[in-house]
């Protein structure tokens, strides 16, 4: 009988569309404490789409890249495909530092260990090397490799585009 | 005098006459720059407007024109994904005991994935594959559908599969991408122990138990060794075509993810019968354990793998293949994003069952060259010991999408 219970549980949890671990707006009030600013939009140059596609091996795709600025600090909501499916990343960076990564949507079917605080909490306090490379190593995790790379650019995106915007 | 008191009079109203005039010219100059201010008022209003208007515009075609991630590339029809990868590789061996060449280059494997996302819950994937280039009557390849399922997201934590699909064991055996594991051909060990790759028919579940830990369970299509007579696991591979279902199998597999760097996990499976009930045999029942390890610090990496078959019945025993097992080792250094070096020692007996020296052994050192992320030359050279002497080299060239 518990058994017919639990399987009947199992089959009945609520089905979510995507595995939204975050909204946007909830992670902009959490990085502001409260107050989020008005957000900017950066216009990519050709020569700054080409360094972009240069973090993430391959074109982007993208004209304008919205942003959330306050004073050292900014937010960037960005999106990369790990094997087939994009993975919605917010980023905080403060004082060209990463302060935060938070995986707000993820939608492959493989690699969801990305999404936890064991995976993410190693990009805190890295910053931007000469090359755009990260100034820490990240661990891997093994079957999840594409999702693994996909948030290591992001977060290298991230405080590339934050030192563009303020220029 | 009197002259005088006429000119100051005179020069008084003058005077008086002149103020007047310039008040009401500075007023009416006022009243002239007021309505100039109000009407550039009224333009840098206007252009604001437009300025906005255009932003507006600007941003609407900007949405029109860009392609988001989520209908980039590998999405090129409504949820529709296409992938592959491919390897060929070039083999230059040296059998020292027959004092025979394998020199030979070959394409080895051409594979592309299909996948279609139906909705955020349920989708379909699979993989095509031709190997060795050419297939058909007496050619050297074969075109096989190695994975074929329909999979479904139940909640967060518990999804699963029912078609074709890979069986959750071994390193390799799910992932084998040419750019995601080092040296030319894939460790012997996961080849002729699992064997890899081991793809069955059934249905398969998922369950996050924690983060980083999860359990996986699979009901599905045997071995089947009565054919061939070998009880080699991997003669007995059925492929799913008209396969033999008498006898199903199952397994489970636990895994652990949850410090960055390291991956525990194992593997078990029990099948009733490899012979799939066959009249003229003996009933041989099957189990297959195997637990691998995979830890990353820094550029530093090892992997250690360990499969071990156990087998009922009496011609297994008499071919002294009711005992199969093996494992490797491998210690890579990434240098740069670009180079790699890796070593692997590998140990395998598909007769450990008898009292002969039947063991093999191979030594493979080598090169990664990642011209691209997912493009990568490779080099090694391999030496096989024990039961065997073979030793060459391996070239090798393999891509994913």
């Amino acid at each position: 009988m518990y058994k017919c219970l639990l399987l009947f549980a199992l089959f009945t949890l609520p089905v979510q569309a995507e595995q939204v671990l975050q909204t946007q707006q909830d992670f902009l009030i959490e990085s502001f404490q409260g107050e989020v600013p008005k957000p900017k939009t950066l216009w990519l140059k050709k020569q700054q789409k080409a360094e972009i596609a240069k973090i993430l091996q391959h074109n982007y795709a993208r004209l304008r890249i919205r942003y959330w600025p306050k004073g050292s600090s900014s937010v960037w909501v960005l999106e990369e495909i790990g094997k087939e499916s994009p993975i919605t990343v917010g980023l905080h960076v403060e004082d060209k530092r990463l302060r935060k990564v938070k995986v707000l949507v993820y939608r492959e079917s493989r690699g969801d260990e990305v999404k936890y605080p064991f995976f993410t909490d190693q990009f805190i306090d890295a910053t931007l090397t000469e090359d755009n490379k990260l100034s820490k190593h990240i661990d891997g995790i093994t079957g999840a490799t594409l999702s693994v790379r996909a948030l290591t650019k992001l977060s290298r995106m991230a405080l590339w585009l934050d030192s563009q915007r303020q220029q | 005098m009197k002259r005088t008191i006429i000119a100051s009079t005179l020069f008084s109203l003058f005077m008086a006459h002149a103020a007047v005039a310039n008040e009401q010219s500075v007023s009416e100059e006022t009243a002239e720059l007021r309505k100039i201010i109000k009407q550039q008022q009224e333009t840098l209003k206007q252009l604001e407007r437009r300025l906005d208007e255009n932003e507006q515009r600007l941003e609407a075609t900007a949405d029109a024109i860009e392609v988001p991630a989520s209908q980039g590339s590998g999405n090129i029809l409504g949820g529709v994904t296409v992938g592959g990868y491919g390897e060929l590789h070039y083999n230059n061996l040296t059998d020292n005991d027959n004092d025979t060449d394998k020199k030979e280059i070959d394409f080895h494997r051409w594979v592309l994935f299909f996948g279609k996302e139906f909705n955020s819950t349920t989708r379909f994937f699979s993989e095509f594959e031709l190997e060795h280039s050419l297939s058909g009557e007496g050619k050297d390849g074969e075109v096989e559908l190695e994975q074929a399922y329909i999979e479904h997201d139940v909640n967060d934590q518990f999804s699963f599969k029912a078609g074709v699909f890979l069986i959750p064991v071994g390193l390799i055996n799910e992932t084998h991408e040419p750019p995601t594991f080092h040296g030319v051909e894939r460790n012997p060990v996961e080849k002729n122990i699992i064997p890899a790759t081991w793809w069955e028919g059934g249905v398969a579940g998922n369950f996050e138990a924690a983060p980083g830990l999860s359990f996986d369970a699979a009901i599905h299509s045997g071995l089947d060794v009565s054919e061939k007579g070998s009880y080699k696991p991997r003669d007995g591979r059925q492929k799913v075509s008209e396969a033999a279902a008498d006898d199903l199998a199952f397994t489970g597999r636990v895994k652990y993810t949850a410090i960055p760097g390291l991956e525990l996990a194992a593997s078990a499976q029990y099948q009733q019968d490899i012979t799939q009930s066959d009249a003229t045999t003996d009933e041989a029942s099957a189990t297959l354990l195997t637990a691998h390890a995979v830890y990353q610090y820094q550029n530093f990496t090892l992997k250690a793998l360990y499969a071990t078959w156990d087998i009922d019945g009496d011609e297994a025993e008499a071919l002294g293949r009711d005992e199969q097992d093996g494992f490797y080792i491998e210690p890579s250094y990434q240098f740069t994003d670009e180079f790699a070096v890796f070593a692997r020692y590998n140990e395998w007996d598909n007769n450990a069952g008898n009292s002969d020296d039947t063991e093999i052994s191979q030594t493979t050192v080598g090169i990664s060259y990642y011209l691209h992320e997912d493009v990568v030359f490779k080099a090694d050279y391999e030496k096989q010991s024990d039961a065997k002497d073979i030793d060459g080299f391996n070239l090798g060239v393999g891509y994913q999408f």
